[in-house]
């Protein structure tokens, strides 16, 4: 449709989008919307629903040495409340018009990123707490967020995320909380997942809003409500106390209380490892895109046959 | 022996083969073949694990020794595991989870059923909510075998071979002790043998709409997975599900 | 790499209680209707918002267009007769 407009119609058809967004009403499948719109939509949610299944990894690699059937039960819950979630998210990006198998071949082909967090490796089991405290408490930041942004399926979708995800940040701080109240060993093995999971749980936000090169026309159009730096420091204000009633210390020699901003004063992010991690170069981005193409190889064949019985049975 | 023994090692035994099989499945958990199925292996998953604590809270009640759900799963040896060898089985491909989760899905859909009407309060109980489950496995693994068989060439032959290997550890899901006499005696279990025509006729039916061929009963069988008898299998599982009580014995978690 | 072969998609409607209208909640892909429901139901029902799931295949819906809104939705702006306090009930009349 785009192609059949002149420029001057796209122009005026952008400043009536512009408007109505401005008069904070929400934009459905159907409607018009700038090709950069969509575009910026659809890389983030295919990037949002990557993250969400690259994401069942790093935590079910703990799965079968979960401590006790409770946790057992409650992590595999959570890692499927994952998958949902991206298919949720995946389902919505839908509605602009690629289907997932193309968004997953852009993922599988190193096309589309994900969020840089499941690049780190888990190797204890307070790791679980600390991705359940840590990074669900950052995605839930930024979810709450999204919850409120200018495209329908987007939003709706992120509306029922959020309501589920909350048990997740919950049992994540449960369990390092119960770490923090048993013997020596845990409670290092809790300190241990939290030196190493914090700087890349404020990586998660992203770069300084300074470098954020879309942020401007995100925000312009509501698919963005609130800069990186804002949210992070959100997360922060809210995750010091939680770690200090159970006893964690952040791993932040320049993190203080500033009683003028009334906000957390924190150090400098590592940005370096940041960029690296996400051009490819964390610990962990060779070997989760090796599971997730695995899984999608391996299982060719599963699809292929159902597709084959569907058709000769005439379903 | 006592009926409060054989109690005990009834619970203990269902107990064992949810845990075990919901181990299994838990193996899956981010390697599905497609989102959904990934999603539905979970579900299964967790339909067991709730079985396994429901069994082995009972059998902790009735031995009445202070032990808890999570010693009887973690702090057992495999001479100490008492399911049945299938389900141990490795995942090996997509086919054969969906075989074992449909064999033995049958053995214990008819149990389940017979149990709702055992005079033992809790097993009624416990069996009726694992029906529910149970019944909606057997009908997810079944349409899966039919797919399967009757998909593409490829996959009938994975099926096949599923099943084939699979064979060899059906008659041990029939199998009895001093403890299903002493139950059945009372009231409490139920009859194995007396489901297993059953058993085959809800086979029969799914594997012709597969298009798959059961295969003969002369080849070998295993034995005495109830007698702590297994395959190699299990210990591994067991070790790595068991590490970190083992690793940690004073800690909680 | 060659181009997933993906299977199609199910717009998945759920009913939250017994009594309620049947609400979409999303979309599963599923070789077939069966395979569908079971995934419908593993994927929007985990927390019991479900007692009863419907799926239809994506193409088989049919939408109405923005452009369509004048024409569709507009002229039902000036018949307020379809509300019943368009009509003032004479004084002293409690019900009708």
């Amino acid at each position: 449709m785009e192609n059949q407009l002149t420029a001057e119609e796209i122009t005026k058809r952008e400043m009536e989008f512009d408007a109505k967004i401005a008069k904070g009403i929400v934009v459905e499948p159907k409607d018009w919307m700038p090709d950069r719109y969509r575009k910026q939509l659809l890389r983030m949610m295919s990037q949002h629903a990557h993250s969400e299944v690259v994401g069942m990894l790093p935590e079910g690699n703990w799965l079968t040495r979960a401590p006790s059937l409770m946790r057992k039960a409650v992590l595999l819950a959570k890692i499927q409340d994952e998958a949902g979630h991206g298919l949720y998210i995946y389902s919505a990006a839908e509605t602009l018009g690629t289907d997932r198998a193309e968004m997953i071949d852009q993922l599988l082909s190193g096309h589309a990123k994900y969020s840089s967090i499941f690049n780190y490796p888990t190797l204890n089991w307070a790791d679980m707490g600390a991705i359940g405290w840590l990074v669900d408490g950052a995605a839930i930041v930024n979810q709450t967020v999204l919850a409120k942004c200018s495209y329908g399926p987007y939003s709706r979708a992120m509306v029922r995320i959020c309501k589920e995800e909350n048990f997740h940040n919950k049992q994540g701080y449960q369990i390092m909380a119960y770490l923090m109240k048993g013997t020596k060993e845990q409670q290092e093995m809790a300190q241990d997942a939290m030196n190493r999971f914090w700087w890349p749980s404020l990586m998660m936000f992203g770069p300084h809003d300074t470098n954020s090169p879309n942020s401007g026309d995100l925000m312009k159009w509501k698919v963005k409500l609130q800069t990186n730096d804002d949210l992070r420091q959100r997360f922060i204000d809210r995750t010091v106390p939680q770690a200090e009633a159970i006893g964690l210390k952040i791993p932040d020699p320049d993190l203080k209380w500033n009683p003028q901003t009334r906000h957390y004063d924190f150090g400098e992010i590592n940005w370096e490892e940041f960029n690296n991690v996400i051009k490819g170069n964390g610990p962990c981005n060779r070997l989760r895109m090796k599971q997730r193409r695995d899984a999608h190889e391996n299982g060719a064949w599963v699809r292929s046959a159902a597709l084959a019985y569907a058709e000769k049975h005439g379903k | 022996m006592t009926q409060q023994e054989a109690l005990f090692n009834y619970s203990l035994r269902l107990g064992d083969n949810a845990l075990v099989l919901a181990q299994r499945l838990c193996e899956w958990c981010g390697h599905g073949p497609v989102l959904e199925e990934d999603i539905a292996m979970s579900n299964m998953g967790l339909d067991l694990i709730g079985q396994s604590r429901g069994f082995y809270s009972y059998a902790a009640l009735v031995e009445g020794k202070d032990r808890t759900e999570d010693d009887l799963a973690f702090l057992r040896n495999e001479r100490e595991f008492f399911n049945r060898c299938m389900v141990e089985q490795p995942n090996y491909d997509f086919a054969a989870t969906m075989m074992r989760s449909f064999l033995y899905g049958c053995l214990s859909y008819l149990q389940f059923r017979a149990l709702t009407k055992s005079t033992d309060n809790t097993i009624a109980g416990l069996a009726e909510k694992s029906l529910k489950e149970v019944t909606y496995h057997v009908r997810h693994s079944s349409d899966w075998v039919i797919r399967l068989g009757d998909g593409t060439d490829e996959s009938h032959q994975k099926a096949q071979t599923a099943l084939d290997e699979l064979w060899h550890f059906t008659n041990e899901l029939f199998e009895m002790d001093e403890s299903d006499e002493v139950l059945i005696k009372a009231g409490i279990a139920c009859d194995l043998a007396a489901l297993r025509n059953e058993w085959n006729a809800m086979i029969d039916e799914v594997l012709l709409k597969a298009t798959l061929i059961k295969p003969s009963e002369s080849g070998y069988q295993s034995k005495g997975g109830m007698k702590g008898m297994h395959t190699e299998h299990l210990g591994h599982l067991l070790s790595e599900m068991q590490f970190l009580p083992r690793a940690y014995p004073d800690a909680k978690w | 790499m060659s181009k997933s072969q993906e299977w199609p998609s199910w717009e998945v409607f759920t009913q939250n209680k017994n009594g309620e209208a049947h609400e979409h909640a999303g979309n599963v892909h599923a070789p077939d209707a069966e395979i569908a429901l079971m995934n419908a139901r593993d994927v929007y029902g985990r927390r019991q918002e479900a007692v009863n799931i419907w799926v239809v295949p994506s193409t088989a819906i049919t939408a109405s267009t923005p452009e369509d809104v004048g024409s569709f939705f507009d002229p039902a702006n000036d018949k307020m007769y379809r509300w019943p306090n368009y009509f003032k009930t004479p004084d002293g009349i409690k019900q009708i």
